[in-house]
């Protein structure tokens, strides 16, 4: 059957609109990106200086900086880091090397669920389980509601990366005689290493910029801290407190903290992606 | 990569060596915390109408006593309550003073000392307006109600008759706060005082169920939605305002006169009530009284368990207090605040005193 | 022909191998491993087959098959911490309701349908919060859903390799923002951009719909869904990008060698891929309904059931982010706890449910091709 040449046209039509329209989606996306990077940049850049990134806050017209914000952000992912990932690494270990009972499929079903609950969900339960009978904000309580959100991306990140390892490797080291700890621990996980820290890392870059889950646990403060039982500054609760202030002087600080944040995430990002593209 | 997993042990060393120096730092000092020469750390938090006053004063006393360490978080005057009936902070404040409820449901004895005096203004984003506008309290209510919709609305302009240029014939947009507040506190108890209907329809209260508006959160939020948004009026602290550049509305008060915010009018509204303010000093001043008297003021203040748990804390507390509601005076006006009147002072020294730890006074222990 | 059907199988088949081991590079990577049930690789048969099969269940042979004290501890560490997943989510659920308790009796049922949100009177009903977070989602998803697809097809079907790679990390980037930066330049760009020349040109031409009128400020539902839609893009569109790679090369060779144009031939991808996609939109919809720090920054906080999408609103992650700290009153926390566990049990469903929905699409990823 021939088609008739008007229907073949209108066909070449469509074919031609829906595909620039697919393209057009894909620039506009990345124009948004753009856009976005691109002001921060502009806005940080103007607003950045050595002392703003070494000093604490002061009242309004006296300058301050986002010093201890900085140093109060970093303490809170390490802490974070400390709690998430052995817990989630080891689960996830769990799930690939022991993983086939229904009792592992449950928990893989309510991980993959953990990670889509809001993070301020996570922030309400920190709150009630240790700020609460604590009788104190801290950076503890802040430091385990992020791990909270770390561990089940963790886990399953861990998971899918020793899967990937070669059940050659295994066979061979039991074949020699080793326990399966000693199989797990000294084959497995060097193997599937750069996967897991992989997933690390994208669980760090992912929880340093939550701001909703410390707001009830690590609250925030005014200087450079050093105690885990005490209150704690973070970058991006410091964000949110100068974006809604009325002051000028305290929006050009929000970029400038922004710029850092941004920054330090897209390193990761990057790094991430640099690094595992020289091994796959 | 051999090397790269070196580097990887590197810094996993360095990285528990870290955490648990920051562990042992903890814990040392759970263990010392009367020891001589270490620091003492207080944590505040609570309304945000006299934040920009706490700041330099925490920033002044801190230069003055460098082993005081005092921290206040501006989360609103409800948040205030809420954490200090919580225990979680060494202070809260709060413009509106604490509800008997509240009171009760404390864990322990709360007293309120007063530490400034601020008005609550009405400020608004109008283009081509020069001159302040004048609002009669029932013009108010009605807007914040949503009965008067329009910045050209004929009860605006009787108000206004004369001397200010034309009215935009735009919507008017309210702005309120979205946290529990102080300021809404102050607002909605003068608004109750002047119109039986906003009494009846939304009442007062640190958290009443606005009827029109957006939500700003804190002084600093409301001050932003109207500073950023054009024909917004909204109700902050004077002090906001003012170090916003934004215009600040006379209101009549109820000896009929448009008066203007400011440490004058707002003492004379104090002024009236000082002799019959009640032994716990909490007390209302809005629309009070005198000639002169800036309608919607309100004493700020800072919450304290009268019985403190620890003494070197309850110490650094009394003294931060007693030096604010003295020296701290000073840094007021400049922020637009006014100071205490004389008798006040005088009685916020007694709260002051009254605090104790382990059944002996504090103050008295110097 | 041949040749050029060879190369397109084998670009697609590159792809696959791509995205399969490839899936942790992005700031998505947790939603593609939600995505594939099974891993891509053939799994290899789980250690604890080694010798243990056959032989009666035992509590010491479960922990450690070898019969190695080792293992036996090894494996009882793992298994206390996979435990600890199920311990917190269950305890999350424990603390909510307990914590709910009090507003639970009071109001029941009647909380989800109230419309007052008065903590003046102790009157508390979600339904403005519910309809502030499902109408922002929405028109999140109204926006978002057109343009992920748009971006997944580009990138699957239409783009050079050399230029899908680099435009997939950078709309991924997208996810990578944090919620809090997404708020500041919602309150200074978007917002002000939005009232300027966005709404007033709504407003004048579908201003006779309600949904179109009432006063331009720029902060409202608008605004709050137009910033969900940009942070929702990049989850769409990656999860679609993986299901669209999962239908196989088959189904796209049958259609061209019926002389379909390219369009035609993504239609029969698209239509393979529906339940996957369907997913993939859910999955962005739990994104939306949570998301919390932009959200507050921008849609104005007000807790009303307003038919125009120009009025401020409220969802129920922002009321907890604004009021946690500060409900005096028992009943008051209460309630906004019980909003806490209601927003818990939505996402937790929507995101079960999304789950599901992918993986009957890229659960037999090399295996036949499902009837359209």
């Amino acid at each position: 059957m021939k088609p008739s040449s008007a229907r073949h046209a209108k066909r070449l039509l469509t074919n031609a609109v829906m595909t620039t329209l697919a393209a057009a989606c894909a620039i506009v996306a990345v124009t948004v990106l753009l856009l976005i990077l691109g002001y921060i940049a502009y806005r940080g850049v103007t607003a950045i200086n050595f002392q703003f990134l070494i000093d604490t806050p002061k009242p309004v017209g006296e300058g301050g900086g986002i010093g201890n914000a900085i140093t109060g952000s970093f303490v809170l992912l390490l802490l974070a880091c400390l709690f998430g990932l052995p817990i989630g690494i080891a689960a996830g270990v769990y799930l690939a090397e022991y993983g086939n009972n229904w009792f592992a499929s449950a928990v893989r079903f309510v991980t993959d669920t953990l990670t889509g609950v809001p993070s301020i969900i996570v922030g309400v339960f920190v709150y009630t389980i240790i700020v609460l009978p604590q009788k104190h904000f801290s950076t503890l309580a802040g430091g385990i509601a992020l791990g909270l959100i770390m561990i089940p991306i963790v886990t399953r990140t861990t998971e899918e990366m020793i899967r990937l390892v070669p059940t050659s490797l295994r066979e061979g080291a039991l074949a020699l005689g080793a326990p399966q700890w000693r199989v797990t621990t000294g084959v497995v996980l060097p193997a599937a290493r750069a996967g897991i820290a992989t997933g690390a890392m994208l669980a760090i870059a992912r929880v340093s910029g939550e701001t909703a889950p410390l707001l009830f646990t690590a609250f925030g403060s005014r200087f450079f801290n050093w105690y885990l039982d005490q209150p704690m500054a973070s970058l991006t609760v410091q964000i949110y407190n100068y974006a809604i202030s009325p002051y000028d002087e305290w929006h050009a600080q929000a970029w400038a903290a922004t710029l850092i944040l941004m920054a330090l995430i897209l390193l990761i990002n990057i790094a991430v992606r640099f690094f595992t593209r020289q091994r796959f | 990569m051999p090397s790269a997993n070196k580097i990887t042990s590197h810094v996993i060393t360095l990285l528990l060596a870290f955490i648990l120096s920051l562990a042992a730092g903890c814990s040392g000092e759970h263990g010392g915390t009367t020891g001589a020469g270490r620091q003492v750390r207080l944590q505040g938090a609570g309304a945000t109408f006299p934040n920009p006053l706490y700041q330099k004063w925490l920033s002044e006393y801190g230069k003055l006593n460098p082993n005081i360490r005092i921290d206040y978080q501006s989360i609103g005057s409800g948040g205030g309550i809420k954490q200090i009936k919580e225990q979680t902070v060494d202070f809260g404040a709060s413009d509106s003073p604490m509800k008997d409820e509240d009171l009760r449901s404390a864990p322990g004895e709360i007293i309120h000392i007063p530490t400034v005096l601020g008005a609550v203004v009405i400020t608004y984003n109008l283009q081509g307006i020069q001159q302040p506008l004048r609002f009669s309290p029932e013009v108010i209510a009605d807007i914040f109600l949503g009965k008067i919709k329009r910045w050209d609305d004929a009860r605006i302009k009787a108000d206004n008759a004369g001397g200010v240029a034309a009215l935009p014939a735009t919507d008017i947009t309210v702005v309120h706060r979205s946290d529990g507040s102080g300021t809404s506190a102050v607002f909605t108890d003068y608004l109750s005082k002047v119109s039986p209907e906003w009494k009846e329809k939304v009442g007062s209260g640190t958290s009443p169920n606005w009827p029109v508006g957006l939500g700003g959160k804190g002084n600093e939020g409301v001050t932003g939605q109207v500073k950023q948004t054009p024909n917004t009026i909204g109700y902050v602290e004077l002090a906001y305002a003012v170090q916003n550049k934004l215009p600040v509305a006379l209101i009549k008060n109820s000896s009929g006169n448009f008066v203007e915010p400011g440490l004058d009018s707002v003492t004379a509204a104090a002024a009236e009530s000082v002799a019959t303010t009640p032994e716990d000093l909490r007390v209302s001043i809005t629309n009070a009284a005198g000639a002169t008297a800036y309608p919607i003021s309100s004493y700020t203040y800072v919450l304290a368990y009268k019985e403190q748990r620890d003494a070197a804390r309850g110490k650094a507390l009394v003294d931060f207090l007693w030096w604010g509601i003295h020296d701290g005076e000073k840094y007021a006006r400049d922020l637009q605040y006014a100071p205490l009147p004389q008798e006040i002072v005088r009685r916020a020294e007694d709260r002051i005193n009254a605090i104790t730890q382990g059944g002996k006074p504090l103050r008295a222990a110097q | 022909m041949k040749g050029k059907r060879d190369k397109r199988k084998s670009k697609i088949e590159k792809n696959k191998i791509r995205f399969s081991t490839r899936f942790s590079l992005s700031p998505l990577h947790l939603l593609r491993l939600m995505a594939q049930v099974q891993p891509t690789l053939p799994a290899p048969s789980p250690a604890s087959g080694y010798g243990a099969r056959a032989r009666p269940w035992s509590f010491r042979r479960a922990l450690a098959p070898t019969g190695n004290t080792g293992d036996a501890i090894f494996r009882g560490v793992l298994f206390f911490c996979a435990l600890l997943l199920l311990l917190i989510v269950t305890s999350m659920i424990v603390a909510m309701a307990a914590n709910s308790r009090l507003s639970l009796t009071e109001f029941g049922f009647r909380f989800l349908i109230g419309r007052e949100w008065n903590p003046i009177k102790g009157e508390f009903g979600a339904l403005p919060f519910i309809y502030g977070t499902v109408v922002s989602s929405l028109i999140a998803l109204l926006i978002a859903v057109p343009l992920s697809l748009g971006v997944a097809i580009f990138l699957v079907e239409q783009a050079p390799r050399q230029l899908a790679r680099p435009i997939a990390f950078l709309v991924e980037l997208l996810a990578a923002i944090p919620s809090v930066v997404y708020g500041l330049w919602g309150i200074f760009v978007l917002a002000p951009f939005l009232r300027a020349h966005v709404e007033p040109q709504l407003a004048r031409s579908f201003g006779w719909l309600p949904l179109f009128q009432g006063t331009i400020t720029g902060i409202g539902l608008f605004t709050g869904g137009i910033i969900l839609a940009i942070m929702i893009t990049p989850i769409i569109s990656a999860v679609v990008r993986d299901v669209l790679s999962a239908v196989p090369v088959s189904q796209r060779e049958a259609a061209l060698a019926l002389g379909a144009t390219k369009w035609e031939t993504t239609r029969v991808v698209l239509a393979n891929a529906a339940s996957g996609i369907a997913g993939a939109i859910i999955l962005g919809l739990g994104r939306a309904i949570g998301e919390t720090m932009a959200v507050t920054m921008v849609i104005g906080n007000r807790p009303e059931i307003s038919a125009s999408l120009f009025e401020p609103s409220y969802t129920i992650a922002s009321v907890i982010a604004n009021e946690f700290t500060e409900a005096t009153g028992d009943l008051y926390l209460s309630a906004l706890v019980e909003l806490g566990l209601i927003l818990f049990l939505v996402t937790f469903i929507v995101n079960g449910v999304a789950k599901l929905l992918v993986w009957s699409v890229t659960r037999g990823t090399s295996g036949t091709a499902r009837a359209t």
